[in-house]
């Protein structure tokens, strides 16, 4: 701010003292303004010399980009700091350091979301989604590999190991964070029980998902002995990592209900409790709908729980109370991890990708589900 | 003896409420005690490591010395995570909350939800498939060029899969978290504030650093230790990235080994004392993290009145 003032001063006091001719004086405020094609034109500068810096070193995209980003933000910050001046010159700075930090954000998200598409597209096929793992030995791979035959095993065990261990959870998680939502809202009134079991699901909020699987470990191993490994213990797991989610928003959305619903309910002498079941929750239902849905889209793609609950299958097992199952996460680790072939990992590495597809459309599906449940069935606002 | 109508059916409905409210009362407890039991249930399956001959547990040297280096591991992989994060994750919320037009704020905010709604374990794959090889060269030149620095010594692993690796696979992971808590923030700056600031001349980085960030600093710090706490606990992505070995100082050289993915790949074929000593590893984390997470909520709390992160 100084700079700039000090460097005025002196044209002020002598515009005061001899004021030019009206017809060839500049604005002093306008001054030191750069024209409107100095950002295009700096950029085009430094994309010129940003390609002639990359081919110096072996030409790539990714070097041109980078090359180019750093002279533009340098060139730019230069220049606006010649012309306008240091204050301005650090605002450039900032803003092109803001706008590169989005850039750099959006290329992993870009990147993941292409890699798996790329990558998963060949393996998705009514083999891969209608048959299990089941007899998909080493040598069948390499057998398929010399032979360039198709890759044969599938994932249709763990997507059913998926839905599965993720409804029961949600037949847990569902009703308890929804009833402690309505505790915390309706009935606790700020109380010390509200305010404590407030608090504790912030702190379940963070709890590490891994955590979560070695307690519903822990908690059957004491029920059952030491190697209690199924679809339960899974869903059980899962649920610790659900139940906050959904007592948050499901409280947001019982908090937005309007006061007067309640009263107008109560006036009519209607029970407390039908009151919430008749009135305070079908207002509220599409936002608890949407909340539900995304708590289901962020413990689907959960591995670490599963890894140490439901263990590793092959075959397709669909009682959630006994024997190991699979999911799709726990799926693609394996096959990355440990391919089925040790010598010819292409086949593992395929299916792989192929789960991460379908994986990622389900948890994208949910996700834009969820948005569509919360813009639709809205509860229509008091106009 | 005619009793009056509206109090007959006065009591028609009430066990309907007692029921309804207990129910509710329940669940609320329920959660309780689940985290309760959780911390039992961890403590009396880890028992057995705290009581162990010493020189059984892995290391021969007691359950101190097994779980010391893989606690710092897990802390390097977390502040790599957080030392990326979270300037850009600032500068993206800015990005969101100041800088991009008004009508694309919204979508790009749900564009960078999208990186948070992705499984763990496809990071984890495309950290292992695509990134680690994509930085074998950047960690030779760093190993010839800056390898005088400790945390750079060569020779750069050949495979990519460091502890490096995994922390910038992490930082993308918590990116979300700090964004999307930094954005709620901004957006609540009083816009007197603002508008005061750009009235009296001040550009729009003096109009942030002036009226924004000053009011906005509880919120990022507490955004930043949930940030940490993910990190901290985040296991797919190391267990698939990192290729793991003792505490090393080097970041490019494969070695260090974090809690997460130690459990994760050791717990399939594990079985009494090595089962006990990963659950205690476990319990270890968990108090880590609860640590860290109160710690955030604690700044929250203390300044609730101001913020949104709530």
């Amino acid at each position: 701010m100084s700079a700039t003032t000090t460097r005025k001063t002196p044209n002020d006091s002598r515009n005061v003292q001899n004021p030019p001719p009206v017809a060839r004086k500049r604005n002093s405020l306008a001054k030191g303004h750069l024209p409107r094609w100095a950002v295009p034109g700096i950029a085009a500068a430094a994309l010129i010399l940003g390609a002639a810096a990359s081919t110096l070193g072996g030409f790539s995209v990714a070097t041109l980009a980078i090359y180019t980003a750093i002279i533009f933000v340098i060139a730019s910050t230069v220049i606006t700091t010649l012309v306008e001046g240091p204050r301005h010159g650090k605002n450039t700075l900032a803003t092109n350091l803001v706008y590169a930090a989005f850039l750099l954000a959006l290329i992993p998200l870009a990147s993941v979301l292409f890699t798996v598409l790329q990558k998963g597209m060949p393996g998705i096929n009514t083999h891969f989604l209608f048959h299990s793992m089941n007899g998909i030995t080493g040598a069948v791979d390499n057998a398929s590999v010399e032979n360039g035959a198709p890759v044969l095993g599938g994932a249709y065990h763990a997507v059913i190991g998926t839905l599965l261990i993720t409804l029961w959870s949600t037949v847990i998680s569902v009703p308890v964070g929804m009833l402690t939502a309505i505790y915390l809202v309706e009935y606790g009134k700020n109380g010390p029980l509200a305010r404590a079991i407030t608090f504790f699901v912030d702190v379940m909020t963070g709890i590490p998902s891994i955590v979560a699987g070695l307690f519903a470990t822990a908690l059957f191993a004491v029920l059952l002995g030491p190697t209690a490994r199924m679809g339960i213990v899974a869903a059980v797991a899962l649920s610790v990592l659900m139940i906050p989610t959904v007592v948050r928003s499901t409280e947001e959305m019982l908090k937005i209900v309007p006061n007067e619903l309640r009263e107008a309910a109560y006036a009519l002498g209607v029970r407390k409790w039908r009151t919430i079941a008749k009135v305070v929750i079908p207002t509220a239902i599409s936002g608890i709908a949407s909340g539900v849905t995304l708590a289901i889209a962020r413990v689907i793609g959960e591995t670490a729980p599963i890894l140490v609950t439901a263990g590793l299958a092959n075959n397709i097992n669909v009682n959630v109370f006994g024997n190991w199952m699979a999911t799709l996460p726990t799926f693609i680790y394996y096959q990355i991890l440990t391919p089925t072939s040790p010598t010819n990992v292409d086949p593992s590495i395929q299916r792989a990708w192929a789960a991460a597809l379908l994986l990622i459309v389900m948890v994208m599906v949910l996700n834009l589900g969820a948005r569509l449940v919360a813009g639709l069935f809205a509860p229509k606002k008091g106009r | 003896m005619t009793t009056n109508a509206l109090r007959r059916n006065g009591s028609k409905g009430q066990a309907g409420d007692k029921v309804f409210s207990g129910a509710a009362l329940g669940a609320g407890i329920l959660i309780l005690a689940t985290l309760l039991a959780v911390a039992i249930f961890l403590f009396i399956q880890a028992l057995p490591t705290f009581t162990a001959d010493p020189t059984l547990i892995t290391g021969g040297e007691g359950f101190a010395s097994y779980i010391f280096p893989i606690v710092i591991g897990t802390v390097i992989a977390a502040a790599i995570a957080l030392l990326i994060a979270t300037p850009v994750g600032i500068a993206v919320a800015l990005f969101i909350s100041h800088y991009a037009p008004r009508r694309l704020a919204a979508g790009l905010g749900y564009v960078i939800d999208l990186l948070a709604a992705i499984p763990s374990v496809i990071y984890g794959a495309w950290g292992y498939l695509v990134l680690a090889p994509a930085l074998v060269p950047t960690f030779q030149w760093l190993a010839a060029n800056l390898g005088f620095i400790p945390i750079f010594a060569g020779p750069a692993s050949q495979t990519g899969k460091t502890i490096l690796t995994a922390g910038i696979v992490l930082a993308v992971m918590v990116l979300p978290i700090i964004t999307s808590l930094s954005r709620e923030i901004f957006l609540q700056t009083p816009k007197l504030h603002e508008e005061a600031a750009l009235a009296l001349g001040a550009t729009r980085w003096e109009m942030i650093t002036m009226s924004v960030l000053p009011f906005a600093r509880p919120g990022i710090v507490s955004a930043v230790m949930l940030g940490l706490g993910r990190a901290l606990g985040e296991t797919m992505a190391v267990a698939l990235v990192l290729s793991t070995g003792g505490l090393i100082p080097s970041l490019i050289k494969s070695g260090n080994q974090t809690i997460a993915a130690e459990i994760a790949l050791n717990f399939p074929e594990a079985f009494g004392l090595r089962l006990a000593e990963l659950i205690a590893a476990g319990l270890v984390l968990f108090v880590i993290t609860l640590v860290v997470n109160l710690i955030a909520r604690a700044i929250i709390a203390r300044h609730k009145e101001f913020s949104g992160a709530n």
